[in-house]
């Protein structure tokens, strides 16, 4: 702000001096002049002088956008449209369009899709804020270790989120047979005497389910918060003791938790939007569909009609709602941690 | 204005403050706990793939190895040269998409990076805050929508359907962008400019050297989720197939082939710790920035 005031005043002067020549400072060797006195003009002149000024900018950025556009922006806009149609990838015909048929029947007809909406969402509400405090937790425990040990747990608590498809061992542990660990053990010990079908089993699916998502949800947000605390100036916690922290969680609340925003925030974006696309790892442990649709989430409803039923418009909706439910989330959480500590 | 004496102790030769006895206890249990809730499965799947087929299926299952064996790798070799496309071809495909996915999303989006932090054009808070929004959805979304658009452009069943979205990837741009605003100075690439250098040079020679962990982490973020491709809708010709998909087959191909599995899954698992045990300290550097303003 500083420079534009001073570029400001500085073309005042030249003004002053010669009405004429106020526009035409360009030919000047110094930068910065460039920005001729922006009262002279109006706020859509302006603007197409900085964009003529910072032209290479646009083509800096122009080959990414071109990227983005095509294959993040215009799919969600092409979903919403196609959202409104009947289209099935076999027939184009001039009665396609539905309007809002394919809503209705989402809302008012499609059990499953009901189903997949409420397992989608407690799944979410589970694992989502659970991963993002146990992220937090884990990263301020270790933060006051040697930085030796510091990265060793990080590994431990990091790698499961980027080993792949390790996740397979699960299925393997809790498998239904009574060569699985878990099953093996408890008939061992006595506890139960047939095995129990684990992720085959409705009572237990949904809760297997949610462990290994938990087990593989320590990622960005969790690199992010180690990241974050390391940041902190350490002079800050001294003073709070002089002035009458008395614990750790004081600390946490007044300094700790306020000085991290920026992290908390990006971190929930991460947590959110991992909670909710959650659906091959499903599919791998419990199969496609699960037992009685327990583990059905929305994420199956679009596999199932946008690639096994080829009904385009239907699973188009499907997947606009699956976008609004996500940016609508993300939102309201965001809002809420804008005013941590404020 | 004083800190009370039992307050003050000493950890790593440092005095801290504000830490109980008793509260360290109980968050090193935690960690105890959840470490070993963490590692266990790693370890196990490891252990699985040095087992011999008898103790593969021992009753009751063991945590530990007592004839350690290789035998699971080479069988997993020998098992992936019976098919009918060579197993150097997956290899090569991987190794394809990754490298040129990586590289390209790295120069898109470090000159895109460099652009919105360090140049004022008009339009910039807009784009920056529709690449945040974009943050907030997965490719679940728009997997539909792209599998027209790749169809409609001709690049199905084509490796570069896997390879130009990548490009477009914004978490690593989220990343550059963060980096830059905070740790290069706007007087640097001032007084560049003033020396007659061209945007694109001041980008090239001054600005990228300064955030050398910042790409870094764009390599390893791009190159794990790269790595990992598996089956994807787009590419159905089995010359195309990646590494990953390969060892899924094989996975799949139930009781006889567990071993083999879990020797696939190791390999699998084994290159992205490693790179991120190479890189953590980047990592960790890049991160310290990424936090989101309101």
């Amino acid at each position: 702000m500083d420079e534009l005031n001073k570029t400001q005043s500085s073309a005042e002067e030249v003004a002053q001096n010669d009405l004429h020549e106020s526009s035409v400072v360009e030919g000047e060797n110094n930068g910065k002049k460039k920005a001729v006195c922006r009262k002279d003009m109006t706020k859509a002149q302006w603007t197409w002088k900085e964009m003529k000024r910072n032209k290479v900018a646009y083509f800096m950025i122009a080959p990414f956008m071109l990227v983005f556009i095509l294959f993040t922006a215009f799919p969600v806009v092409l979903s919403l449209l196609l959202s409104f149609t009947n289209f099935n990838m076999l027939e184009i015909n001039a009665d396609m369009i539905v309007w809002f048929d394919n809503y209705t029947r989402l809302f008012f007809d499609d059990d499953i899709f009901l189903l997949a909406c409420k397992n989608t969402l407690i799944f979410a509400a589970i694992t989502g804020p659970v991963s993002y405090i146990l992220s937090f937790l884990v990263a301020w425990f270790i933060n006051e270790l040697s930085p030796r040990l510091r990265a060793l747990v990080t590994l431990v608590f990091y790698a499961p989120s980027i080993s792949g498809s390790v996740y397979l061992i699960w299925g393997i542990m809790f498998s239904n047979d009574s060569y699985g660990i878990v099953n093996g053990v408890l008939l061992d010990l006595g506890i139960i005497d047939t095995p129990i079908l684990w992720f085959y089993d409705e009572k237990y699916a949904m809760t297997l389910c949610i462990v290994v998502a938990l087990w593989m949800s320590l990622g960005t947000a969790f690199l992010s918060f180690i990241a974050g605390l390391q940041t902190i100036n350490k002079s800050l916690f001294e003073a709070a003791a002089v002035d009458g922290i008395k614990n750790r969680w004081q600390e946490l609340w007044y300094i700790t938790l306020p000085m991290m925003r920026p992290q908390l925030m990006f971190g929930a974006v991460m947590a959110i939007t991992g909670s909710f696309g959650f659906g091959g790892v499903v599919t791998a442990l419990c199969g496609f569909p699960s037992v009685n649709y327990s583990c059905h989430t929305i994420m199956h409803c679009l596999e199932d009609y946008g690639s096994t039923r080829w009904e385009v418009g239907y699973a188009s909706a499907i997947a606009f709602v699956l976008f609004l439910i996500m940016i609508g989330a993300n939102t309201i959480v965001n809002k809420a941690l804008s005013k941590v500590g404020q | 204005m004083r800190i009370k004496e039992q307050k003050m102790r000493v950890r790593n030769h440092q005095v801290v403050l504000n830490r109980s006895v008793g509260g360290d206890t109980g968050i090193f249990v935690f960690l105890a706990i959840m470490g070993v809730f963490m590692f266990l499965p790693m370890y196990y799947t490891f252990i699985q793939s040095l087992k011999p087929l008898d103790e593969l299926w021992m009753f009751p299952p063991r945590f530990y190895v007592s004839k350690m064996t290789g035998k699971n790798f080479s069988d997993l070799f020998s098992l992936l040269n019976t098919s009918w496309v060579p197993f150097s071809r997956y290899i090569f495909n991987t190794v394809f998409i990754t490298a040129l996915g990586t590289f390209g999303n790295l120069f898109l989006s470090s000159i895109a990076a460099y652009a919105l932090a360090k140049i004022p054009f008009p339009g910039r808070k807009g784009i920056f805050w529709l690449m945040q929004k974009s943050l907030m959805f997965t490719s679940t979304v728009t997997a539909i929508a792209n599998f027209l658009t790749l169809s409609t452009i001709g690049l199905m069943d084509n490796p570069f359907a896997i390879i130009i979205p990548a490009w477009g990837s914004t978490m690593g741009l989220y990343l550059m962008k963060q980096f830059m605003d905070s740790s290069i100075s706007d007087d640097v690439l001032e007084s560049a400019r003033l020396d007659g250098c061209s945007e694109l040079r001041t980008f090239w020679q001054i600005a990228m050297p300064m955030v050398k962990p910042a790409w870094l982490t764009l390599i390893i973020y791009s190159f794990q989720g790269l790595w990992q491709t598996g089956s994807s809708p787009y590419i159905y010709s089995e010359q195309f197939k990646t590494l990953n998909y390969a060892i899924a087959q094989i996975t799949a191909g139930g009781v006889a082939r567990a071993g083999a599995a879990a020797a696939g899954t190791v390999i699998m698992m084994i290159v992205p710790i490693l790179v991120f045990v190479i890189t953590q300290s980047n990592i960790i550097e890049t991160m310290a920035t990424s936090g989101m303003k309101d």
